[in-house]
């Protein structure tokens, strides 16, 4: 028995599995709920993990054994964001200026906001680097992240979270302020919700969607290029 | 696959070798958007379908980073105040300036 358990706990099989399987168990719940907007499968497949981590008596070091395995595409996935971008970009000359201005605007508003109401609310240091990306996709954020010397798996639930807000309250917001505009709406949600914003864009309607994918996208860049600004600025 | 691992290599080297202060993948994406925009691959395209497939699948990859939060519940509880906050004030002030920002350039235009 404890033979099984050392080799549960040192192979990477088991995270890899494990995550699959969690995944898949995440899927499953959004599908039986029909979609509410609450069934992330992210959150739901954290929290399967979690749960047997602690039933098996793993570590979070000996689940990364294999969970890097998983991580370590992540970096190729965000290569891969450029092709949404490159099928968006036909709308890049149609509303090039407002984006231009909008999103290294919103970008920055995100970025300082995040680090001053940690430092005013008594957050220390690394928290305040850790905030700074959040409005990133994710894969971009941990990377920002930990280029920073933030925290990059605590910063990888914040955008998750920040992606749900967006998904569950943004077009909210945005009628409330009377923003109509499919495509402001769109920029909007894809710059302070990355990717879970999109996919609510994306379910409203597809002009939304499409400009929250390419707001995500350019959000994603200018993100990684004021961070580091941002916090030597307020540092 | 082999062009999305291409262009990221390219990117992380990039990234170390001129010091920049960006991550080595975004580079990848920047590389790899400007070969698209150059080559203009067919719609069919293994690359294309690659990462369509990837994306699809793009939250699965946040499982392993976001169970590391299991590890750091304590420091969480302690700054619980200031992560709600700032989430939330941070969250809502980025939407709103963007929103607001491009409903008042796009009207300008329209109008002139």
């Amino acid at each position: 028995m404890s033979e099984a358990m050392d080799y549960l706990r040192s192979s990477p099989l088991t995270g890899v599995v494990l995550t699959l399987a969690a995944y898949r168990g995440g899927l499953e719940v959004k599908r039986l709920s029909r979609n509410h907007p609450l069934a992330q499968p992210v959150l739901v497949a954290i929290a399967i993990v979690g749960v047997a981590m602690w039933l098996l008596d793993i570590e979070y070091d000996e689940y990364l054994v294999g969970g890097s395995v998983i991580a370590f595409f992540l970096g190729p996935a965000t290569v891969a964001l450029a092709v949404p971008l490159h099928r968006e970009a036909h709308h890049l000359k149609e509303l090039a200026v407002p984006m231009l201005v909008a999103i290294p605007v919103g970008a920055f508003v995100s970025i300082s906001t995040g680090v001053l109401m940690v430092r005013v609310l008594g957050g220390g240091d690394v928290l305040e680097r850790t905030m700074a990306p959040k409005s990133a996709t994710t894969p971009i954020a941990i990377a920002v992240a930990d280029h920073v010397a933030g925290n990059p798996s605590m910063v990888a639930v914040f955008t998750i979270v920040v992606g749900m807000l967006g998904a569950v309250l943004g077009p909210t917001v945005l009628t409330l302020l009377h923003i109509r505009d499919r495509r402001a709406r769109g920029l909007a949600l894809g710059a302070a919700s990355h990717g879970i914003g999109t996919s609510r864009a994306l379910h409203e309607d597809p002009t939304e969607g499409a400009f929250a994918g390419l707001s995500m996208g350019l959000t994603a860049l200018a993100t990684s290029l004021l961070v580091p600004l941002v916090i030597h600025l307020l540092g | 696959m082999m062009w999305l691992l291409g262009c990221q290599l390219v990117g992380e080297v990039m990234v170390r070798s001129l010091d920049l202060p960006v991550p080595g993948p975004v580079i990848g994406m920047v590389i790899l958007f400007g070969l698209l925009q150059w080559r203009r691959p067919d719609t069919g395209a293994g690359l294309l379908r690659v990462s369509d497939r990837v994306l699809r699948h793009l939250q699965l990859l946040f499982i392993p980073p976001g169970v590391g939060i299991v590890a750091y519940l304590g420091a969480v509880r302690e700054d619980a105040l200031p992560i709600t906050g700032a989430l939330l004030v941070s969250w809502l002030a980025g939407l709103v300036a963007v929103g607001v920002l491009v409903a008042l350039l796009t009207r300008r235009r329209s109008a002139a």
